[in-house]
């Protein structure tokens, strides 16, 4: 489908396929990205037609780099792409408020994919607010065929202003499907080349700077101003509704879909209307002028932030002699809530209750018998590691060795599936959880603090992919301030959470392309770290070296725990051991332990038989790592090694 | 049909939910069906719930989640999640097919949580709605040859309750597009057989 030149066959694409279709259909050469979800997906797709298509494509090594690894493209005269989960903008950040100052040459789109509700986040950040702070054109793809075509206008608007464009989706555009019909597609090879002799002040042939800022900054708001009487004609931009609504909706993105829903569902389309707007900033000043002129009661349905609700209301009182006294409604009145995603139900409610329109969703009776059916019936599922995940076999070494040390040492976190050593699932390990790289940071905060009397073992850990996206520069602070702390590097040789992209560390690409790999343990010698090495599936070994580690060294060290993820393509499926328990020996309930193996260790392979008490092993779960059987204190678990 | 018809495929992550939920949807948009299908798969391989919404309609895209108590259908790979989603977005006129075959949470597991018996669920979701089918899913699938096809005889068994413009040779053709010649018989036979066991389901 990605390649078909097949115009205007119709296809199911999810929401990230059609925004990659719709960057080849423009014509893109050059894509980077750092892996996030919902976000991915983009970046994967091109990176699967990368040879056949012409394109160069990559996993950066962070979000930052990522953009400037696109700018270069743009610069040279090709059409780049740079995509990114929402927090990626704000490591972005400092690049984008430089690049948008300068302006870019050949088409360059900058894709952040938001999630509202943080169905895969550990925050519901927004990307809009940054469209508004760098001053740059944002679109919002209201469904999904427009996820591919405002993907291809964005390049061209990029051209014709001369700056980046930002198109932001969210997790119910970016991870769900629609209908969409193919363009056309004509790719040819651009040849690329930087052009630096020009005027200092020519913007198409000169060095590529910020410089002179006040100079340069005046062309980027007329580009805005440009961008905003463009906006003005745009087919992204519509009405639905009667002439004169009681009610008029203004809204983007998936909230569209939603919104529409919620009239259809209140049979309510003759009394209120839907302004959906394509391009949200700058906001374009007549469409609006003409339906809130027209209007007394207007509803802002958007997620998660009161942005169009804020930027509307500033158009409006500037304008308050041709538009009149408006009643807004929306998040900062309470309408609609200003945290998590938005829903069909929350716009129906909202609806019927200025309306007054009788709306039930759901019986109230239905409602608490399904509620205490489902409560009592359904037993919670909560996240866990999967069987054979190292990361179980980490943080069990990990949280003995601080319980063995007793002076209340913890574990600053960071981001990746071992995240979720928060729960009981890495035994409620770690402690501080944050962003990218964080956990060492903070680590190395904590580590400085001996002089106010805290001896607390400090720890952090640090997947590999994040250990180079913003690892580093907290490992260096460590050292260089000498501050007393331990960096366990949860090495699983990928960037596991999000589909196991590539890092710096892997010799491949995102295309599968050979490429050098960086060595972690040799940066982490070299910055000055003493740096150790262990295999977590080697439980006893590493119980005792972290315990050492953190008795009896100090100053910034580093351990690396290796081992990989247990879903890679080259352990998935294949058992290294055997795993049987002896139910002669396994004293269930019994056992002084307190049934360590099913209660605490939790593997979903390690399974408590209700009816002896005992533990047995499921033979289809269990992944084979023999970990277990280190874990019981009777030897009850045994392992045997498979022949290959 | 009604319009827009409204499906949950509902599951544990692993089992194949957003594969199945797409085999669908493609059945469907190759119909000339408008078909918008959202998916929650975060916490798809780590032991979650995972859950698409599969909306259908002649007229026109859909939003990606179904507004509260409007399923038209649901489809559980797993047994309990059709009582977890029964409970959000239930009615007593919806239909609902299910496996039998449960995946324990880790709670159940590790002796923590107490799983239903087959039959103590059955009433439980008897008391929500007027017509749940389990049918063995799992079990026919590892007598065909793959467990896998246990997602092949879900929908076929969706597709044999008669509430869906589902033809069988655009099935067909989806199966093909998705998988090696070799395995395309053994696909449409486990569609067939999910065909027939849903007017035969299991008796409590």
């Amino acid at each position: 489908m990605l390649l078909s030149k097949s115009e205007g066959k119709e296809f199911l694409l999810m929401g990230n396929q059609a925004i990659a279709r719709g960057a080849l259909e423009a014509g893109v050469s050059v894509a980077a990205g750092y892996p996030g979800t919902p976000s991915s997906e983009i970046i994967e797709n091109l990176a699967s037609v990368a040879p056949e298509a012409d394109l160069y494509v990559e996993w950066s090594v962070n979000e930052k780099v990522s953009l400037e690894v696109a700018a270069a493209g743009s610069f040279a005269g090709l059409r780049s792409l740079c995509v990114m989960k929402q927090n990626g903008v704000n490591v972005a950040s400092d690049f984008l408020l430089h690049l948008v100052l300068s302006g870019t040459r050949g088409g360059m789109v900058l894709i952040p994919c938001d999630d509202p509700g943080a169905i895969s986040s550990v925050n519901e950040g927004e990307s809009r607010y940054f469209a508004r702070l760098m001053e740059i054109p944002l679109l919002e793809p209201g469904d999904f065929q427009e996820a591919k075509d405002m993907t291809k206008w964005a390049f061209s608007l990029s051209e014709e202003l001369g700056n980046v464009v930002m198109l932001r989706s969210v997790t119910r555009l970016s991870h769900a499907s629609g209908n969409v019909k193919l363009g056309a597609l004509n790719r040819t090879k651009p040849a690329a080349k930087f052009n630096f002799s020009g005027n200092l002040l020519d913007a198409k042939t000169g060095p590529v700077i910020t410089a002179p800022v006040p100079f340069r900054h005046t062309q980027q708001q007329g580009k805005l101003k440009k961008a905003a009487a463009l906006f003005e004609t745009s087919p992204f931009n519509r009405y639905e509704g009667p002439e004169n609504p009681e009610l008029l909706i203004i809204t983007s993105s998936a909230c569209y879909l939603y919104s529409r829903e919620a009239l259809r569902v209140l049979d309510t389309e003759k009394r209120a209307g839907i302004l959906k707007l394509g391009t949200t900033w700058p906001l374009p000043p007549e469409l609006l002028k003409k339906h809130l002129a027209a209007a007394e009661k207007v509803l802002i349905v958007e997620e998660v932030l009161p942005f169009l609700e804020e930027n509307i209301k500033i158009l409006a009182m500037e304008n308050i002699d041709s538009i009149g006294k408006i009643k807004f409604f929306g998040k900062n009145d309470g309408t609609l809530p200003s945290v998590n995603e938005m829903n069909p139900d929350y716009v129906i409610k909202a609806i019927s209750s200025i309306l007054n329109i009788p709306y039930t969703g759901m019986p109230e009776e239905y409602e608490k018998s399904g509620q205490i059916l489902s409560f009592t019936k359904s037993p919670n599922r909560e996240l866990t590691f999967c069987p054979g995940c190292p990361h179980r076999a980490s943080y069990w070494s990990i949280n003995r060795a601080l319980t063995l040390n007793g002076e209340n040492g913890f574990v600053c976190g960071d981001i990746g599936c071992y995240t979720m050593a928060i729960l009981p699932a890495g035994f409620g390990t770690i402690k501080t959880a944050h962003s990218m790289g964080s956990g060492t940071g903070v680590a190395s905060g904590f580590g400085k603090l001996k002089s106010f009397g805290m001896n607390q073992p400090v720890v952090s850990v640090c997947g590999d992919s994040t250990f180079f996206h913003a690892g580093m520069p907290a490992l260096v602070n460590a050292v260089h301030n000498n501050s007393d702390m331990l960096l366990v590097i949860l090495d699983n040789s990928g960037t596991a959470m999000t589909g196991f992209q590539p890092h710096p560390g892997i010799p491949s690409g995102a295309a599968g392309n050979e490429l050098p790999s960086v060595d972690i343990e040799g940066i982490c010698r070299s910055i000055g770290a003493k740096t150790f090495t262990a295999d977590p599936f080697n439980v006893a070994e590493t119980e005792k070296k972290v315990l050492e580690i953190i008795e009896n060294e100090r100053g910034p060290r580093v351990l690396i725990m290796r081992q990989g993820c247990a879903l890679s393509p080259e352990k998935k499926g294949k058992k290294k051991y055997n795993v049987s328990v002896d139910s002669n020996i396994c004293k269930g309930s019994d056992c002084g332990c307190n049934r360590l193996c099913t209660r605490v260790f939790r593997c979903p392979g390690l399974v408590c038989d209700s009816a002896t008490g005992k533990a047995m092993i499921d033979e289809i779960i269990c992944a084979g790592c023999g970990v277990c059987a280190d874990i019981c204190p009777s030897g009850a678990i045994k392992r045997s090694e498979v022949a290959l | 049909m009604i319009d827009p018809f409204n499906i949950i495929i509902t599951g544990v992550g692993g089992q194949g939910n957003v594969l199945a939920a797409r085999m669908l949807g493609n059945t469907l948009a190759k119909a000339g069906y408008y078909v918008t299908i959202g998916e929650t798969f975060g916490a798809s391989q780590r032991g979650g719930s995972v859950m698409s919404h599969l909306r259908i309609s002649k007229e026109s895209a859909w939003s990606p989640q179904i507004p509260k108590g409007k399923a038209h259908l649901i489809i559980a790979l797993e047994p309990v999640e059709s009582l977890r989603v029964l409970a959000a977005y239930g009615n007593r006129d919806v239909k609902i097919v299910s496996n039998t075959r449960p995946i324990y949470p880790v709670g159940v597991i590790c002796g923590d949580l107490a799983y239903p018996s087959l039959p103590d669920l059955n009433s439980a979701v008897a008391q929500l709605c007027d017509d749940a089918r389990f049918i063995n899913a799992t079990e026919e699938a590892v007598a065909l040859g793959h467990p896998i096809l246990s997602n092949v005889i879900m929908v076929g068994a969706a597709a044999g309750l008669g509430l869906l413009p589902i033809d069988d040779e655009a099935f067909k053709s989806v199966i093909s597009e998705n998988v090696p010649e070799s395995k395309i018989e053994i696909n449409m036979k486990a569609y067939r057989k999910g065909k027939e066991m849903v007017g035969d389901p299991v008796k409590f």
